[in-house]
């Protein structure tokens, strides 16, 4: 199927266009795409979603203080890179009842992207204090 | 009188409203007269409550937000109008939200005490406004990611029309803040 520039950056946008090899994770394109993520979270302070600093290694479900669902709280999931690229693939379908009701980031290469900033942000001075 | 030259907003609704069938009105009306019930049993409902909960949480997070800055001294006129009509249009969501959940048999989550707002940041106008507009980039995103996962056909005509509105909030705050007002053909 030939595809046209204006169909392929459409295609993109919803995520629905995942024939394409992955460059490697760029921090900065992941930056861009965690305004995404600013309805709800932040990376020093908790919000409708909690911090995302201090993610990775973190259990699932356990920030002191917010107010998880009952499934995130009961899961023994470790953020890292595999878990994390899994559970944005499709939030709803990975931990039916999450009160992460988004429906996800499907192109690999934006959540790789994505997870490149939050992993460079963890190291950011808003995150080590 | 054409809806750009009313001179209220409630005036501008009352006459989009009247003038058209394809409104949020229609759709709400119709799901919380009919379809309320049904739609509570089912796995559907119980998801499609739990889509709307996180809708609220943020919705009331944003009506915090806009107060902050209108507290903040900061804004200056005509962006305080702005933020305050803003402000008024959150609120407007908020309230159907809950009203929304209520019907579907679900508890509306409750505005937090208080909030964990960046208010150290915001030093300037300009500061004030970025910092609402990336709450609209990122409330148009969660709609969007919220709108696919509806049972309720009707409730996903909702989110998308407060999408919309959303949208426009964030393209006039960019433009307030001199940036391109629309950035792309398409949000994600």
């Amino acid at each position: 199927m030939k595809v046209s520039g204006a169909l392929r950056a459409g295609l993109l946008a919803t995520g629905a266009w995942t024939g394409i090899a992955m460059a490697a994770p760029d921090a900065r394109r992941g930056e861009a795409l965690y305004g995404r993520c600013m309805a709800c979270h932040a990376l020093a302070y908790d919000r409708v979603g909690p911090r995302h600093c201090g993610l990775f290694g973190r259990r699932a479900g356990s920030v002191q203080g917010f107010e998880y669902s009952e499934v995130m709280k009961r899961s023994s999931i470790v953020w890292d890179e595999r878990t994390l690229s899994t559970f944005l693939a499709a939030p709803q379908a990975t931990m039916p009842g999450t009160t992460m009701t988004y429906d996800g980031v499907p192109d690999p290469q934006e959540r790789a992207d994505l997870i490149a900033y939050l992993q460079q942000a963890s190291r950011s001075p808003d995150c080590v204090r | 009188m054409s809806f750009f030259q009313m001179s209220s907003s409630v005036a501008a609704r009352r006459l989009f409203l009247g003038g058209s069938g394809l409104v949020l009105s229609g759709a709400a009306i119709a799901l919380l007269a009919r379809r309320d019930a049904l739609a509570a049993q089912s796995d559907s409902g119980t998801a499609d409550v739990q889509i709307l909960n996180t809708a609220l949480a943020a919705e009331l997070e944003a009506i915090a937000a806009y107060q902050l800055g209108a507290e903040s001294k900061l804004l200056m006129q005509p962006a305080l109008g702005l933020a305050m009509t803003f402000q008024g249009q959150h609120k407007e969501h908020a309230d159907f939200l809950a009203k929304t959940v209520e019907k579907l048999g679900g508890k509306p989550v409750q505005a937090k005490a208080t909030y964990n707002f960046p208010a150290e940041q915001l030093k300037s106008q300009a500061d004030v406004l970025g910092f609402a507009a990336k709450l609209e980039q990122g409330a148009v995103s969660a709609y969007l990611g919220a709108v696919p996962l509806f049972g309720n056909r009707d409730l996903a005509k909702a989110a998308a029309s407060i999408l919309g509105d959303e949208a426009m909030h964030w393209a006039v705050l960019r433009q307030a803040l001199g940036q391109p007002p629309v950035p792309s053909a398409f949000v994600a």
